[in-house]
């Protein structure tokens, strides 16, 4: 490694002194994306309670816990807004690309550091206009809004209801604002803040995976912003953008919400693929096999992301030759990410691999995530989907791509970096543990669901036919071992922290060829006073 | 081949899961415990998603299988013990080619069957009858244009009555939307309030009901029997007991359920055509 750092003993150099000097008034790129990943894992904690909550009422026919659907449909709906928005995306993007991608570059921060401190800071207020909606009344009457996370007109617009809606609306208008500013923040690092010979063709695959991310969320976060404005003047201010009585249409609120909504998985899994190739080339020490294809296949997935947005709709009664469309585009999908999975096993080949935790999660993501992108070819037929379509089939597929995509590639990050960030290792036997756990818990979860989705169980059901009750029972089974397996995370963090088992500046060895491994760890407050150099 | 024998179990399951699935065991017009696949089909546009769900099954498996199968014997094969120096190779133009080629000549072999079924499913080609649903916080609306619009509409039963009636739980209704077997029936859905989505599995019929718009589907039913279905897209608290019950008869025993339903509902019916039609008998 030709790269140099400067000041990599000089540990608190430059840190503000006191709480709110240091973290409110932040705009040091590592603080924010520490505040980042914790504000995410708080997210994520709320986001499982609620899943678990929720399979505890599906693990037998009949109402257990809850009074009524209004219940459910706000459980429902908080649960997948807050996973999107309040644990995937700050963490994958926010969080660590945050952390890395000046690390990674060579840059001292992030181009804009004070538009870094107002993204995050925009961000709990999101939060808690959300968790605010759940308490006031909403689109059933009863407190919360019960739409569903995908909020579709005139169920979400229905203006004789409460506020809960408005509140939510507008906190996604706080949580878009801040990731169009993080994208902004993103694009304009990795474009003019790259030390001296890192050109685009030789960025890590990381720093790629957020670049390419940060275009989707600049392009699609606005079309939602849009969108969802309209929604609020439907409901307060007398238009009929969404409503038919007033030459309106609901359908175009689908529209606009797919052509976000598509993007936006690609946006919550990208990163995860990014953290991926670094780890798969770290541990098989090798590097990253067909490099320029990889990079490439990200940018190809972007771009097709952002035309295929109704394989969401087949079911609204669009025109037989759009769906037709919609279904060839939906399909071409699956080549870049093929190139993606056959090039990290070719990473592979050849290597010398060792199986060290984040290569676990890695490995265990390529495996299930080619679940998802099967089922995921599946549901791209219209004809198939016009019978899946709002099933637990498609409950399994996004789940194998998101519970079994985004989040292990946030654990492998985490499993990756966690020495980098704090300067501690981790045990080994708390991780295999909470690996393994995990893995048997999402499985149990979510392929059963794949079975239930075949025989015809609709999503968003509080109380399901008797004939459901096996594969639920196995899927709450399985929900609650991911439960125990995240409590075995949090202790694995803490035991970390009060073990204080010192960890190297470079505790991967020589595959580990990146700029952030040759900081200390945790890196100086301010890394790279002198620029390093690559030839 | 030391490689394989270690993967001969989980390999004989997963062939024996593969088969499972195709050969798909009991079904039923409605969910049975522990199913595995699509409910049978008994319209011509479910034979064909059947038939194309199998061709699926098997490049789903074979991908997976695949995949795995390729991964482990990599991490088998080349781990840091047997494979001490890696090799720095990170380019091979060939396999590159193979890795788009391969997928892209399976997409087109997916694509076939699937433009197929979809044009075939869209419409009827001439509608022998036409059925308009109209969706209702919580409830359906069934109405039967051909047959002096007779109307009527179909709300869950309890789970007691479900019973007393023989109904799954959750399944059942007051009255069920009845249609002949046989004849290619043009299904008009619509709703009154918010989006609801008339869902029937067995039957391969799954579209919207959305206020201001007539969406179109159709279905041919090929055996008399009884087929039950539930609303499908989120439309509030009761959203999970919205059922929906089609009983396919013979012609001679529907065109005697016309008769009796013309008459029974008569009288909630707001159309003058009908309560004429049935003071006339
Ligand atoms: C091979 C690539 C993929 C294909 C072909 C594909 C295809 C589809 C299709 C057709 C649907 C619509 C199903 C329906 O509602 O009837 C769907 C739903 C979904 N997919 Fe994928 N998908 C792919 C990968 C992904 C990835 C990578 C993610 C996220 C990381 C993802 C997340 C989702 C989500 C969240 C939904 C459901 C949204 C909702 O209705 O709430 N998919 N996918
Ligand atoms: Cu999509
Ligand atoms: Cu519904």
């Amino acid at each position: 490694m030709s790269a140099t750092a400067a000041h990599a003993d000089d540990h608190d150099h430059g840190a503000p002194i006191g709480f709110v000097r240091r973290w409110l008034y932040s705009t040091n790129h590592k603080d924010i994306g520490t505040m980042y990943i914790i504000f995410g894992g708080i997210g994520g904690i709320v986001g499982l309670l609620m899943s678990i909550y929720m399979r505890m009422e599906l693990q037998a026919p009949g109402l257990q816990y809850m009074t009524d659907g209004n219940v459910w449909n706000v459980l429902v709906t908080a649960h997948g807004l807050v996973m999107v928005f309040f644990f995937v995306m700050p963490v994958v993007i926010s969080g660590f690309g945050n952390w890395f991608v000046p690390l990674m570059i060579g840059a001292p921060d992030m181009a804009f550091p004070r538009m870094n401190n107002i993204s995050f800071w925009l961000m709990p207020p999101a939060l808690i206009l959300l968790v605010l909606s759940m308490f006031v009344e909403g689109t059933g009457g009863a407190p919360g809004v019960g739409a569903g996370w995908t909020i579709y007109p005139p169920l979400s617009s229905a203006p004789q209801t409460g506020m809960a809606m408005d509140l939510a609306i507008f906190s996604l208008h706080l949580a878009g604002a801040s990731s169009i500013l993080g994208a902004a923040n993103f694009i304009t690092t990795v474009f003019n803040m790259r030390a001296p010979g890192m050109t685009l063709h030789r960025m890590p695959l990381f720093v790629w995976s957020v670049l390419v991310t940060a275009f989707l969320l600049l392009l699609a976060v606005p079309v939602l912003a849009g969108a969802i404005t309209m929604l609020l003047t439907d409901r307060n201010f007398g238009t009929s953008f969404f409503d038919a009585a007033g030459g309106g249409d609901p359908v175009l609120f689908l529209h606009l919400f797919w052509f976000f909504g598509h993007p936006e998985v690609y946006i919550m899994i990208l990163p995860a693929f990014g953290i991926v190739s670094q780890i798969v080339s770290t541990f098989s020490r090798k590097p990253v096999f067909g490099y320029l294809g990889m990079a490439y296949a990200m940018v190809a997935i972007g771009f097709v992301g952002f035309i295929v947005w109704a394989h969401h709709m087949y079911t609204v009664g669009l025109d037989v030759d759009t769906r037709a469309y919609f279904t060839a585009a939906t399909m071409v999908i699956a080549v870049p990410t093929g190139v993606k999975i056959f090039s990290w096993i070719a990473t592979m080949w050849g290597g010398s691999i060792s199986f060290k935790l984040p290569m676990m999660w890695s490995l265990a993501l390529i495996i299930l995530f080619t679940i998802g992108g099967v089922t995921g070819v599946v549901l791209s037929n219209a004809g198939i989907d016009m019978t899946l379509h709002n099933t637990y089939f498609v409950i399994g597929h996004f789940h194998y791509v998101l519970s079994m995509g985004a989040l292990f590639g946030i654990f492998a990050g985490i499993y990756f970096w966690f020495p980098k960030m704090t300067g501690y290792h981790y045990s080994e036997k708390l991780g295999n543990l909470h690996f393994w756990l995990t893995f048997i818990g999402v499985n149990l979860t979510f392929f059963p669901m794949h079975f239930s989705g075949l025989a015809g169980m609709p999503r968003r059901y509080i109380d399901y036919p008797d004939a459901f009750e096996g594969w639920n029972y196995v899927s709450s089974i399985g929900s609650y071992v991911s439960g125990i397996a995240s409590i075995v995370f949090l202790f694995l963090v803490w035991e970390a922290f009060s073990a204080k088992r010192k960890a190297e500046d470079n505790p991967w060895g020589e595959g580990a060829d990146t700029l952030e491994w040759t900081v200390s760890s945790p890196p100086p407050f301010h890394t790279f006073n002198e620029q390093p150099k690559f030839n | 081949m030391r490689v394989v024998t270690g993967f001969r179990a989980p390999l004989a399951f997963t062939v024996v899961a593969l088969l499972l699935l195709v050969a798909a065991p009991v079904m039923a017009s409605q969910p049975t415990p522990w199913q595995l696949n699509f409910q049978d089909f008994v319209t011509p546009v479910g034979a064909l998603v059947d038939d194309f769900h199998t061709l699926l099954l098997v490049v789903e498996f074979g991908i997976a299988i695949f995949v795995f199968l390729l991964l482990a014997y990599t991490c088998y094969r080349f781990r840091a013990a047997s494979n001490p120096n890696p090799s720095k190779t990170t380019h091979n133009t060939l396999i590159e080619v193979l890795w788009t080629v391969i997928p892209v000549v399976i997409l087109v072999i997916i694509a076939v069957p699937s433009f197929k079924l979809l044009y075939f499913m869209d419409k009827a080609e001439n509608p022998d009858m036409t059925i308009k649903v109209t969706a209702n916080q919580w409830y359906w609306d069934y109405e039967y244009p051909d047959q002096e619009g007779l109307t009527f509409s179909s709300t869950m039963l309890d789970a007691e009555d479900a019973k007393a009636a023989g109904d799954p739980r959750l399944l059942g209704v007051d009255n069920p939307l009845v249609v002949p077997v046989g004849q290619n029936i043009q299904v008009l859905v619509t709703s009154n309030d918010v989006m609801h989505s008339f869902f029937v599995p067995s039957l391969a019929v799954q579209i919207y009901g959305i206020s201001g718009r007539a969406n179109e589907t159709w279905m041919r039913i090929d055996k008399a029997g009884t087929y039950y279905g539930q609303c499908n897209q989120i439309c509030g608290v009761n959203h999970s007991f919205m059922p929906i019950k089609v009983i396919a008869m013979e012609e001679a025993e529907y065109a005697q359920w016309l008769l009796k339903a013309k008459q029974e509902f008569a009288m909630d019916n707001p159309s003058p055509e009908l309560k004429l039609a049935a003071a006339s008998q």
